[in-house]
């Protein structure tokens, strides 16, 4: 990157190191933290997404639409996050072509399954074989950001669900005795009062998924654990202009700061997000605030 | 309206059929591990690079066929094969009975070559001792048929850094992935006997894909007739590796 350079066998100290962490391939490094903050950003609220439906269904008075969500929260909540993760994606990935199959090729007679090939004719292919590797390091992303959402919410449904019959009974019973119907009583009185219960549980879980985040590689995108253990492997000088022994260690605690710093970040957030939530509330935070307010 | 809908939808997706029938003989991604140098590794820019770099490239060129380097955990390198993720794999995969079950092999394009033991001293005990492999390669199941403890790592780094800090006797691995290593670091070095395993290195693809398997066979006999082959084998493994005769 810098003019200097150009002979690295020549360098020493700060310079070499300069050279060093510049190259194209610790850009690919630099770059994997935000595949990681831009997965955090999408997967996050689509999880909360998830989980609100998942708990609104597991709560509704149609009994089908209840056992769809009893049956989400507790199927995925007791599948291990690494079994999920590789069987689920490359069965989501099957399926969304396996439909694509069958609407753009009718005429296709040979199976689908032959020994252990799973096969599709070209044009289903998702995305199509011809297609540029950006397109297929995107699609794989969004498959990694719809896997977090259906993982996490399930976890973000169980707590909502819990938050959401949290809210005292007598708020609920207020709420009728004026006439609210139960969507008016659900979307008014309940729902702005259930984050305070909901929010110790909610950032459990949003901890848990920062953590989760490596589960990535598993599904071929280069995260930044996938790049740590690369960059800090042994590399002889026959490869590397950069010739070095095993520098995992110093990768990993460079890893080790960026996640106890972004959780540091986020307990602060969320900190905050509780002491707006509890305001006016009935609970004994927000009881306090109103006492210190007085 | 439903009818013109319809006839829209069939043209439309006739026509991608048609282009994509046209492009697609041509578009082949390879998969690969980009951590077994010479073979595959990552180089200094970020790109995938290595002795099966190079000769894909060139069998590409040969087969005529357009290829797309893409990048995957060995751990999962055949199930995300047969999924269809990629269409070939070039990762020093040796040619098994096992692994000939699940997919099919080109004919080699390395010859049979030889493990090796690598241990940071001479005495080690190879029979009784634990020796390090990478998971579901050839060498780990060797060691795990004799009477050694195998210890298994999911990448290749790590076999050889549990030589370094003790946790193993030994690493049985590649002797070409070794070779490099044990030439530049002063506590590594070779002991016992090299065990020959394998077929040599060979492309994996689907069962299903004969035409894509002929074509590449075709490639590469080309380039062991013309020589080039043996010359690629020399630059990346040194002037002691074996070619083909």
């Amino acid at each position: 990157m810098f003019s200097y350079c150009t002979d690295p066998e020549t360098l020493t100290g700060l310079r070499w190191l300069s050279c060093y962490l510049t190259t194209g391939v610790h850009f690919s490094f630099y770059w994997a933290f935000g595949k990681v903050l831009l997965l955090l950003a999408l997967a996050a609220p689509s999880a909360l997404l998830m989980g609100f439906l998942g708990a609104m269904a597991a709560r509704s008075l149609i009994a089908p639409l209840r056992w769809i969500g009893k049956g989400y929260i507790s199927v995925v909540r007791g599948v291990p996050d690494v079994a999920f993760f590789l069987f689920f994606v490359i069965a989501l990935d099957q399926f969304f072509e396996w439909g694509r199959h069958k609407i753009k090729c009718p005429e296709w007679t040979d199976p689908i399954r032959q020994g252990n090939d799973f096969l599709v004719c070209p044009a289903a292919k998702l995305p199509l074989g011809t297609a540029p590797e950006w397109q297929h390091e995107t699609y794989g992303f969004l498959l990694a950001v719809l896997t977090f959402a259906i993982v996490f919410g399930a976890f973000a449904a169980n707590v909502i669900f819990g938050a959401m019959r949290a809210v005292p009974r007598a708020q609920m019973e207020t709420a009728e005795a004026y006439g609210m119907t139960r969507r008016q009583s659900f979307w008014r009185v309940m729902v702005p009062q259930m984050w305070v219960y909901a929010l110790p549980g909610l950032s459990n879980t949003w901890m848990v998924l920062i953590k989760a985040t490596p589960l990535l590689f598993l599904l071929g995108i280069e995260d930044i654990v996938y790049w740590a253990r690369e960059l800090g492997g042994t590399k002889t000088a026959r490869f590397s202009d950069y010739p070095h022994g095993d520098w995992r260690m110093w990768y990993f605690l460079a890893l080790l700061v960026f996640y106890l710093g972004f959780t540091r970040f986020s307990e602060v957030v969320l900190r905050r997000l509780n002491a707006r939530l509890s305001r006016g509330q009935a609970t004994a935070a927000g009881e306090a605030q109103r006492k210190a307010n007085a | 309206m439903m009818k013109s809908i319809l006839t829209l939808g069939t043209a439309l997706a006739m026509t991608a059929g048609a282009a994509f029938a046209e492009s697609h003989a041509m578009t082949v991604r390879i998969g690969t591990e980009g951590a077994y140098a010479p073979f595959n590794f990552i180089n200094d820019a970020g790109e995938i690079d290595g002795f099966e770099k190079e000769l894909g490239d060139e069998l590409c060129v040969r087969a005529e066929l357009t290829c797309e380097w893409v990048k995957n955990d060995w751990d999962s390198i055949i199930p995300n094969l047969v999924s269809g993720n990629y269409d070939i794999i070039m990762a020093g995969m040796s040619i098994t009975p096992e692994r000939d079950e699940v997919i099919d092999f080109t004919q080699n394009y390395t010859p049979p070559s030889d493990s090796a033991f690598a241990a940071a001293s001479e005495d080690v005990d190879l029979e009784g001792g634990v020796i390090a492999a990478q998971t579901a390669t050839i060498q780990a199941a060797h060691i795990a048929e004799g009477g050694a403890t195998l210890l298994e790592f999911a990448t290749p780094e790590e076999t050889v850094a549990a030589v370094r800090n003790g946790e193993a006797d030994a690493v049985f691995a590649d002797k070409d992935y070794l070779v490099p290593l044990v030439e530049e670091n002063a506590e590594l070095m070779f002991v016992g006997d090299d065990v020959p395993l394998g077929g040599g290195v060979g492309v994996g693809l689907r069962e299903s894909d004969t035409e894509l398997k002929e074509k590449l066979d075709t490639a590469i006999a080309s380039m062991k007739e013309d020589g080039t082959l043996n010359t690629m084998i020399t630059k990346w493994f040194g002037e002691d590796a074996k070619t083909y005769e």
